[in-house]
């Protein structure tokens, strides 16, 4: 790792279509501060990013990266975690990405606890289909497909993350530029599955999750005393309904990442020209 | 045909009838006996008919027939299922102290042992031992020496202690002395033992075995019958080779999973059966247009959705060849033999590097869960070779950049295969995406752009057609008239069939066809042929399709699709039936 790498390093030559004002831009570039100031190098990293404005963000960094489909991400990179433990790996998606289609792996993702950062860009709303209702929209939120609102209270993804035995659980809000960065540095210096959920504004499709709205709502846990080690306090918190934190809610200290429970840390690309010396020995077990 | 012995042993799953029959089948296989097995199971854990079959030769055997010589029948339903299959003389072994066994039905021509297999097991040391007692008395009607049967115990129970292994030694004697002792037959086996050295084992540890010689180090599935074994072949094994296995949470994450680590630079598999491609399909695409090396296995059985899912079946050659949305290309290897399941593996990482596509490889159920015996020469290591493609390093990424020094992941080249670097590789670092993407990996709608890289990813297959060998398995007398083509578990039943149709007059040119796509061009063959005959497990005949499409003519065929894979003489019997229906363009299959 180079430690002269400046967080323009990973900004890519493309032009990013997201519309001018949206959140998405601060919580990309706290993501490349906290890569470079972590020590990480463009060559080192691998950035996977799920489908949604929130998905572009693959494009609009430069390392090593692949654009996966809707809700997949997260298989994607504990893949390249696991086949190469030396790279460092950040996925990013959005709320629709991550807790509807992708629900299902974001849960197992959490439990497997591989040694990567996971940044989900929160604006309660689908983004790149035009504004309908996500998992995290409110319940009287009128969208193109909820009239009346989606009727459902939202899910808190902080709370499913935590019941499914999360290691590092955090929040922050990507305009706030210097706490963001930090909270998911401290995501990444963390070891097993840092996750940041980050309220990146929609400020084309949502006029209820706006900037203001965050800037008067948001409590920064930093000014409390809260401590992320303790397990009850996180979870009250977590449960607290209503609330909007941003810090890092939850940190198990004795978390032991997947590949150091089940002892993988071979890069895999390196494999010999050809069978094992000993494969023979396969053959023989079958005797 | 070789002097062969068809024996079974058949009860309730539960009853431990497939670790039973592996032992036997292993004690011959250790005699020097070439084996053949087959499993007849029910899709449930307690309950339901099974029977393990096993055949067995000096010679190589290669399927199942229609006979049986020795039945060793722990429920009447095993007698039941298996009355067609039984002869004058063959013999059941069966216990009339178990209380559903003792008004036991056995027709007068046959020869009815009564083994109290339970009494004899507990005074051997436990009741648990029956089916043991039960092999000992198959070694007395089959004149097989005991110490072939001890050998295998020991190697099944070793494990578990000397104490153990002494138990079941002393089970098996009870048993094969009972039927000395007891009965004063002659019944006229004798499985003459060999010095050959065999190994004895199924497709799908095959392939598990051919993965790691293949430089497979990543695995992620998720259980589904009949790929599993895969998986568990795997576990405890690839670790010591620096590789690993995950049991994903659903075979969509197991497919990313897998795609992750082939772009980290892994050796990449997964391995599901029909629904699981389903599944699968959306990651194909995206598999196929980010160009990334994959190894996608499915083995096959019954559709469609939960169809019989412990039963045979070649139904989902379509899925795999058109599954998944647009055009992207992608190869389909389709092994014939337990031997080639190996052999395939290898090539399937070597052409998916090569070519940098999903790789199909594909087994169906019979050849999956059939275990067969093998000079070990047949899996040499040494021949084992690998072709990572155009990987670019640190030294030569400079030749793949542009003016401004970015790499070109989708350089459109002549042969259609571009370069690759693995992550950590200085100079090479760029995006992979499922979007259409010029040279750099940039998305483009631009119309020429999209053009050259459609071409720039098919003309691979032009590439591979030129450089490889994908070529049929030609068995036969290449002049006969009439031309079989099949693919899959059926070469075995159908090469053991061509002595059968020798015998009744009838010659034939046998192709058996490993390739699915690209596939070796048979239009050739077919016009010089007076008759073709495509023989497969399925109902629409999907690989006849396939044939027609290549070879503009029709074809006869010859569908099975009652779960159940073709048995040689039967196989011998349908394709004599077929010739001889001058009527019909095609032979319905009996279900
Ligand atoms: C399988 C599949 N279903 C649906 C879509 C269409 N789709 C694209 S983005 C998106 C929603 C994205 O919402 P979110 O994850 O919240 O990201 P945002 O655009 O708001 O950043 C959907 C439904 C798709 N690409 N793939
Ligand atoms: S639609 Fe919303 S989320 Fe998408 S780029 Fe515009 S502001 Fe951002």
């Amino acid at each position: 790792m180079s430690s002269d790498v400046r967080f323009t390093d990973f900004k890519s030559d493309a032009q990013p279509t997201w519309c001018p004002g949206c959140g998405d831009f601060g919580t990309m570039n706290g993501m490349m501060k906290a890569l470079a100031e972590t020590g990480n190098s463009p060559d080192e990293t691998f950035v996977v990013a799920g489908i949604g404005c929130s998905g572009k963000i693959g494009t609009y960094m430069r390392s090593y990266a692949i654009h996966g489909v809707h809700g997949r991400a997260l298989p994607v990179g504990a893949g390249v975690k696991l086949a190469n433990p030396d790279i460092e790996v950040m996925v990013a998606g959005g709320d629709g990405d991550g807790y509807s289609i992708g629900a299902g792996h974001f849960v197992h993702a959490v439990r497997r606890n591989v040694d990567m950062t996971y940044v989900v860009m929160d604006n309660r709303i689908y983004g790149l289909t035009k504004g309908q209702a996500s998992p995290t929209s409110r319940e009287d939120f009128e969208t193109s497909t909820t009239p009346e609102g989606p009727q459902q209270p939202p899910v808190n993804p902080l709370a499913l993350a935590f019941a499914a035995s999360g290691t590092f659980i955090a929040q922050s809000f990507s305009t706030d530029a210097q706490r963001h960065a930090e909270i998911v540095k401290q995501a990444v210096e963390h070891d097993g599955f840092g996750f940041v959920n980050v309220f990146s504004p929609c400020v084309t499709f949502n006029d209820v999750d706006t900037y203001d709205y965050f800037r008067d709502h948001i409590v920064d846990l930093q000014d409390t005393d809260h401590d992320p080690t303790d397990y009850e306090d996180a979870r009250s918190r977590i449960l607290d309904p209503g609330s909007e934190y941003q810090g890092v809610l939850y940190r198990d200290e004795d978390s032991v990442p997947y590949e150091e429970s089940h002892g993988v840390d071979a890069d895999m690309s390196d494999i010999p020209d050809g069978a094992p010396e000993d494969a023979m020995d396969l053959v023989r077990e079958f005797y | 045909m070789p002097a062969d012995f068809n024996w079974a042993i058949g009860g309730e799953a539960g009853d431990g009838i497939d670790s039973t029959g592996k032992i036997f089948a292993q004690a011959l296989s250790r005699a020097g006996r070439h084996v053949f097995t087959s499993k007849d199971f029910a899709s449930r854990i307690r309950g339901g008919y099974t029977a393990y079959k096993v055949r067995t030769s000096v010679e190589q055997v290669q399927s199942v027939v229609d006979r049986l010589d020795v039945l060793i029948a722990l429920t009447q339903r095993t007698i039941d299922e298996n009355l067609d299959e039984l002869h004058e003389g063959s013999v059941i072994i069966y216990d009339g102290e178990r209380t559903t066994m003792q008004d036991v039905e056995i027709p007068e021509e046959m020869i009815g042992l009564d083994v109290p297999l339970k009494s004899l097991a507990e005074d051997a040391g436990g009741a648990i031992m029956r089916n043991v007692v039960a092999l000992g008395a198959a070694c007395a009607v089959s004149d097989f020496p005991i110490e072939n049967l001890n050998s295998a115990l020991e190697k099944r129970f070793g494990d578990k202690g000397a104490a153990i292994v002494e138990n079941n030694m002393a089970a098996a004697r009870k048993g094969r002395d009972y039927v000395r002792d007891e009965y004063d037959y002659e019944f006229g086996y004798d499985l003459e033992c060999t010095d050959e050295n065999y190994v004895l084992l199924n497709g799908d540890e095959a392939i598990g075995m051919g993965a790691i010689a293949g430089g497979c180090r990543f695995y992620a599935g998720y259980p589904i019958t009949p790929a599993t074994d895969v998986m568990e072949y795997l576990t405890g094994r690839i670790e010591r080779y620096g590789g690993h296995v995950v049991q994903a949470e659903d075979e969509l994450a197991a497919i990313n999973l897998a795609l992750g680590a082939a772009r980290a630079g892994a050796r990449s598999m997964t391995a599901t059966s029909g629904p699981g491609i389903d599944l699968m399909a959306e990651t194909f695409g995206l598999v196929a247009t980010s160009e990334t090396p994959l190894v996608i296995c499915n083995v096959m059985r019954s559709g469609p959705s939960t169809g019989m899912p412990t039963k045979q079946e070649q139904g989902d050659l379509n899925a795999m060849l058109y599954g998944g949305h647009g055009e992207v290309p992608r190869f389909v290897l389709a092994p014939t033999t337990i031997a080639e399941c190996f052999h395939k593996t290898v090539e399937a990482f070597n052409l998916a590097e090569k070519y940098q596509l999903p790789v199909y490889l594909t087994a169906d159920l019979s050849l999956a869960v059939t275990e067969q015996t093998y000079p070990p020469e047949e899996f040499d290591m040494d021949a084992v070779e690998i072709d990572r493609g155009k990987v670019v390093d640190e030294e030569t990424v400079g030749e793949w950049q542009d003016e401004q020094g970015r790499f070109k992941p989708h350089a459109i080249t002549d042969d259609g295969v571009s370069p690759r670097t693995f992550p950590g590789t200085e100079g090479g670092v760029h995006m992979s995406t499922g979007l259409e993407h010029d040279e750099l990996g940039r998305r483009t709608e631009e119309t020429g752009m999209r053009i050259k890289q459609v071409d720039k990813r098919s003309r691979k297959v032009e590439t591979a057609k030129e450089r490889e060998p994908f070529e049929a398995r030609e068995f036969g007398d290449p002049d006969a008239e009439t031309l079989v083509i099949s693919w899959g578990s059926n070469e075995g039943a159908m090469v053991e069939a061509m002595d059968f149709l020798k015998e009744e007059g009838i010659d034939v040119r046998f192709l058996s066809v490993p390739y699915v796509f690209p596939r070796p061009d048979l239009t050739e063959v077919i016009e010089d042929a007076e008759e073709t005959v495509v023989v497969e497990c399925n109902a629409t005949g999907q690989f006849a399709d396939l044939i027609e499409h290549d070879a503009l003519t029709r074809v006869k065929r010859l569908n099975k699709y009652d779960g159940v894979r073709y048995k040689a003489d039967e196989l011998a019997e349908r394709i004599a039936a077929t010739l001889a229906d001058d009527g019909g363009e095609t032979e319905e299959a009996t279900t």
